[in-house]
């Protein structure tokens, strides 16, 4: 018996294999695949065929495009990488979410690609893309499409990605304005999100984008809560009132669904994201008034 | 061309040696190889899911955690153990005089950490070391003395000891 691991050195190889392989499993950072295949949960197959995405030398680009005002990030980019320059200025609110996840060890394995296509609700990144407007590039033999990252995942662990096609690169506005993200866990390091928020304010175009992650079966944008706070935002002098900051943790809250399970109750979840999408707005719109 | 390895019959770099794996199984991580079949015992496995650092090593000098690698895709990768640095490093011997060490079972992880961490920065100060080693879980200790022995190594570096 021979198991293979394929090691492809182009985005072309990749598509080729994807195309001639009736059966592969792609393996990015492992740090999802892995645990399953050590705790017995997952199994390589005698006809499946193990691609490591580590040597495709465009899955690990980080380019900028000032002229779109565009980041795009190779989808095997790891976190580590995305805590420090370009993305730490340009989409901070990613910066901020990679360096809650895991540990340094982690960090330095596990992927944004990866994040996405594990299709976990309280994927970290996800929940930073998604407030971002972030499209996620899906290749395949067939052709290139580009799908909103929050659109990716369609419940846990379920995603719209075919079995020959891959994540191959995330794009994302550059957004000139204020970002942040916030997550709660049972501990202060190496946890899952029992909820997080990440809120997007834009000076470009006086509207925002928060996104909720741990709250239902996938991350999810809250488009009511984004729309009324993008309205009762006072974009001239970075200001909201208190009623309307709290029409929005009731907007946030309305739409989260979460279940009760063993990090969190269902009741608690609602309330943190309520409470966490109030502080990322009134932080953001202090720190926008302090740097005018 | 595509290089595809064979995953039973595959050779690591461990330690600077060319090392032959034989009758690995499909799915098989680097930390059972590392254990099983090369006989470097000195990365733990525990938890087996990226919780406890106690099986971090170097993967072309990234920390990672050895039970998250799949054995056949490091085929082109240099893995460094707690085996690798001799047993006589600063870092080591700072754990030892501090106290750093009870039982020793997360040890090895935490000596791969600290030495990792102060090749990326000189001088960490405490919330730095805390978050560099936050992928380390100690059982014994409480971490003050693993902290300690960290800052030592640092001080001892400002000095001109290396």
């Amino acid at each position: 018996m021979c198991v293979p691991v394929a090691h492809p050195q182009s985005i072309e190889q990749l598509t080729a294999l994807l195309r001639d392989e009736p059966k592969t499993v792609l393996l990015a950072g492992g740090t999802d695949l892995m645990v399953a295949l050590n705790h017995g949960s997952q199994r390589i197959g005698p006809d499946e065929l193990v691609v490591s995405l580590k040597e495709v030398p465009e899955l690990s680009i980080i380019e900028v495009d000032h002229v779109q005002r565009l980041l795009r990030i190779g989808a095997g980019v790891n976190w580590d990488e995305l805590l420090g320059a370009p993305v730490d200025t340009l989409a901070p609110c990613l910066t901020q979410a990679a360096r809650t996840v895991g540990s340094h060890q982690i960090r330095t394995a596990g992927t944004i690609g990866g994040n996405i296509a594990t299709a976990s609700p309280a994927g970290d990144g996800v929940c930073a893309l998604v407030a971002l407007g972030a499209v996620a590039v899906l290749t395949s033999p067939e052709g290139q499409r580009r799908v909103a990252v929050e659109d990716v995942a369609t419940g846990p662990k379920r995603s719209v990605l075919a079995n020959d096609e891959f994540i191959e690169s995330i794009e994302m506005p550059i957004v000139d304005g204020w970002q942040g993200y916030s997550k709660i866990g049972t501990r202060n390091a190496m946890v899952i999100s029992v909820a997080g928020v990440a809120v997007v304010l834009s000076a470009d175009s006086n509207s925002c984008r928060i996104a909720l992650g741990s709250v239902g079966p996938t991350v999810m944008l809250a488009d009511n809560a984004s729309t009324f706070a993008g309205d009762s935002i006072d974009w001239t002098n970075k200001e909201i009132s208190a009623d309307s900051l709290e029409r929005i943790s009731e907007l946030v809250r309305q739409v989260a669904s979460p279940i009760d399970d063993h990090r969190s109750t269902a009741t608690y979840r609602s309330h943190s994201v309520g409470v966490l999408a109030r502080r990322l707005i009134e932080r953001g719109l202090q720190e926008m008034r302090n740097s005018i | 061309m595509t290089n595809i390895h064979d995953e039973r019959h595959f050779e690591l770099t461990v330690n600077g040696e060319r090392r032959q794996v034989v009758d690995g199984y499909p799915g098989e991580s680097l930390l059972t190889v590392l254990r099983d079949r090369l006989g470097l015992t000195g990365a733990k496995g525990a938890c087996e899911e990226g919780e406890c650092g106690s099986c971090s090593v170097l993967l072309d000098g990234n920390l990672v955690c050895s039970c998250l690698v799949l054995a056949a895709s490091a085929t082109q990768s240099s893995v460094v153990t707690i085996e690798g640095l001799g047993g006589s490093t600063d870092v080591q011997t700072a754990f030892v005089e501090c106290g750093a060490i009870q039982c020793g079972f997360c040890t090895p992880g935490l000596i791969m950490a600290a030495t990792n961490l102060l090749e990326r920065s000189t001088e960490p100060q405490t919330d730095e070391i805390r978050e560099a080693l936050a992928g380390n879980l100690c059982r014994c200790t409480g971490y003050g003395r693993i902290v300690e022995a960290v800052q030592t190594v640092v001080v001892q570096r400002s000095q001109g000891a290396s």
